[in-house]
C-alpha cells in the first residue's frame, strides 16, 4: 500500500520535470542560433579540422615536399587511395664514391638519386580520412589539411594532384597567405 | 426570347427562399472553412519546422522562398508528383479510401466551431456531437489503411495506433461533458457566449483539471508526439502509413494538421473563452488562441521524448481515466447542490 502511495507520489511530482523540461526548450526558442549558416557564414577556427590530406614541406627545401616515396602510405591506405610515382634520376648512373668529397649538403650528398615522388595521386572520393597514411609515414610528410568547404560537380574534381597543390599552396604561402578556401575543387 | 426569360429567371432565383438558408450558408461555410484549413494546414507544417528549428537553435527552412516560405509548397508539388503505388496484394478500395476517410470528416468538425459571434457555419445545437462523432472516423481510416496495406508491420502499427485512440477518447468525452454539464448546452456558440470576455471568467479556470486532460488527450488523440509511436514506426521500420507514397501519404498528413486545428479550436471554445477578448471581441481573438495552443503542441513535440506504448497505454487507464471521471462526478455534485 506505502509502495503504491509513493509511486502514484512520484508521478505527480513528475510533473513538475515535465514543466522544468517546457521552460528549457522554450527559452532555446529565443537563444540565438548555434549552428553556422553556410553559406552566409563560415567557420573561422578551421586549423584543428581534418580534411583531406597534404604534403607537408621539407623544412631544409621548402620548394619541395618531405616525401620519400618510400610507398608506405600506399600499402597502409585501406581504400587505396594514394598513388605514388618515385622521381626516375636523370639518365646518369648511380654516382661512385669518388664523389663524396664533392658534395656540399649533407642531405643531398649521400643520395644521388632523387628521393622524392614525380606524382602523388590522392583520391578523395575513396578517403575514410582514417589518419594510417598520416601516422605511418616515416618522415611525417602528409598532414590533415584544414580544407572545410570543398565542393564540386564532377567525381573527377576530388581526384587530388598533392604535388601540384602542394606548389600552389607554396606560392600562395609566399605572396602572403590568400588560400581561398571556397573556390577549392581540385 | 423564352430561353432568355427562363435564364432570367433562374438568376431570379438568387433570392434564395427562405427554408433553404439553412443549407446554402452550410454549402458556403464548407467553402469557406476548406480554403481555411487547406491554407492553415500549409501554413502550419511551414510554422512547425521553424519551430522546430528554432527550438534546436538551427534556422529551419530557409532556401525555398524568403526564409524558406516556399517549402510547404515544394512538398506538396513534390507529394503531388509521385506516382501513385499501390502494393501487390493489398486490397485496392480498402487502401485508397483510407487517406480519404481520414481527411474528409475533418471539414465538417469546422462547421459548428464558433469562429466569431456570428462567423460559425452553423450554430447547430449538438455541435460538441457533431465534432466527436466525426473524429472517431479516423480510427476506421487507420484499420483500413493498417489491414488494406498486406504488410504485417503496417497492420501491428494500426492496432496499436487504434488502441491509443480508442483509449485516449474515453477520458476525452468525459472532460468535454464535464463542461458541457456546467454549461447545460452542447452548442459550441452558447459555451463560448457563457464564457465571459475576461481569462478569469473563461472555464480553463473553472475546470483545470478537464482542460489538461483535454489537451493532453487530444495530443494522443492526433498521434503526435510524445504519443506518436505509430508514426514513429513508420520513421523507422513500419507503421499504418508505410505504404503510402504521393498523395496518399499527403493525405493522412494534411489530416494530421487539420485534425490539430480541430483540437485546438474546440479547446480554445470550450475552454478559453473562444472568440471572446478583452479589447475588441471577434475573430482575431479566436486565431491568436488557436495559434498559441498549436505552438504548444509543437512545443511539446520538442520537448518531450516519444511515450513507449504499454507507458502510453497504462498513462491513460491508470491516470486520465480516473482522473476524468473523477472530475466528472465532482462537477455533477457541485451542479446538484
Amino acid at each position: 500500500m506505502a509502495g503504491a502511495l509513493k509511486q502514484i507520489w512520484d508521478d505527480v511530482a513528475g510533473l513538475w520535470s515535465l514543466a522544468v523540461g517546457l521552460k528549457v526548450t522554450g527559452s532555446y526558442f529565443f537563444k540565438p542560433q548555434v549552428t553556422v549558416h553556410y553559406p552566409r557564414q563560415t567557420v573561422e577556427n578551421l586549423t584543428s579540422f581534418r580534411g583531406p590530406i597534404e604534403l607537408a614541406p621539407n623544412p631544409d627545401d621548402p620548394e619541395r615536399p618531405r616525401c620519400i616515396a618510400c610507398m608506405t602510405c600506399v600499402t597502409v591506405c585501406p581504400g587505396g587511395c594514394i598513388s605514388v610515382e618515385k622521381e626516375k634520376k636523370a639518365e646518369d648512373p648511380r654516382p661512385k664514391a669518388p664523389d663524396k668529397d664533392g658534395a656540399t649538403d649533407d642531405k643531398a650528398a649521400p643520395k644521388k638519386s632523387p628521393k622524392g615522388p614525380s606524382r602523388f595521386i590522392y583520391d578523395y572520393t575513396l578517403c575514410s580520412l582514417c589518419g594510417l597514411c598520416v601516422e605511418n609515414c616515416p618522415v611525417h610528410a602528409l598532414r590533415f589539411s584544414n580544407r572545410a568547404y570543398l565542393a564540386g560537380t564532377d567525381k573527377k574534381a576530388f581526384v587530388f594532384d598533392l604535388l601540384s597543390q602542394f606548389a600552389e599552396a607554396q606560392k600562395t604561402q609566399e605572396t602572403g597567405r590568400i588560400i581561398s578556401q571556397q573556390s577549392d575543387g581540385q | 426570347m423564352n430561353r432568355i426569360w427562363e435564364s432570367v429567371e433562374r438568376i431570379e432565383a438568387y433570392h434564395v427562399p427562405l427554408e433553404l438558408l439553412p443549407f446554402v450558408r452550410i454549402i458556403i461555410g464548407v467553402v469557406a472553412i476548406a480554403l481555411f484549413v487547406s491554407l492553415s494546414a500549409m501554413f502550419l507544417v511551414y510554422l512547425e519546422r521553424k519551430v522546430a528549428g528554432h527550438i534546436q537553435r538551427r534556422p529551419g527552412p530557409f532556401e525555398v522562398g524568403p526564409h524558406g516560405m516556399l517549402q510547404t509548397l515544394a512538398d506538396a508539388l513534390k507529394l503531388l508528383g509521385k506516382q501513385p503505388s499501390r502494393p501487390s496484394g493489398s486490397d485496392a478500395i480498402l487502401f485508397w479510401l483510407a487517406p480519404v476517410i481520414a481527411f474528409a470528416p475533418i471539414l465538417p468538425m469546422f462547421i459548428p466551431i464558433p469562429f466569431g459571434p456570428i462567423l460559425t457555419g452553423s450554430h447547430a445545437n449538438l455541435g460538441l456531437l457533431l465534432i466527436l462523432a466525426f473524429s472517431g472516423m479516423n480510427v476506421l481510416a487507420v484499420c483500413m489503411a493498417g489491414w488494406g496495406s498486406h504488410n504485417k508491420w503496417a497492420l501491428l502499427g494500426a492496432a496499436r495506433s487504434v488502441a491509443q485512440s480508442v483509449g485516449y477518447e474515453v477520458p476525452l468525452f468525459m472532460s468535454l461533458l464535464a463542461v458541457a454539464l456546467m454549461t447545460g448546452s452542447l452548442n459550441l456558440s452558447e459555451i463560448v457566449t457563457r464564457q465571459g470576455t475576461w481569462p478569469w471568467e473563461w472555464n480553463l479556470f473553472v475546470q483545470p483539471v478537464a482542460f489538461f486532460v483535454y489537451f493532453i488527450c487530444s495530443v494522443a488523440e492526433t498521434n503526435r508526439a510524445p504519443f506518436d509511436l505509430p508514426e514513429a514506426e513508420s520513421e523507422l521500420t513500419a507503421g499504418y502509413h508505410t505504404e503510402y507514397t504521393g498523395m496518399g501519404f499527403g493525405l493522412f498528413f494534411l489530416a494530421e494538421y487539420a485534425e490539430m486545428m480541430v483540437v485546438c479550436s474546440v479547446a480554445t471554445t470550450l475552454f478559453l473563452g473562444g472568440w471572446q477578448g478583452p479589447v475588441v471581441p471577434g475573430l482575431w481573438w479566436f486565431l491568436i488562441k488557436v495559434y498559441l495552443l498549436l505552438l504548444l503542441m509543437m512545443g511539446l513535440r520538442w520537448t518531450y521524448p516519444r511515450l513507449r506504448f504499454d507507458q502510453l497505454l497504462n498513462l491513460n487507464w491508470k491516470w486520465f481515466l480516473p482522473i476524468s471521471l473523477l472530475n466528472l462526478m465532482i462537477t455533477a455534485f457541485l451542479m446538484k447542490v
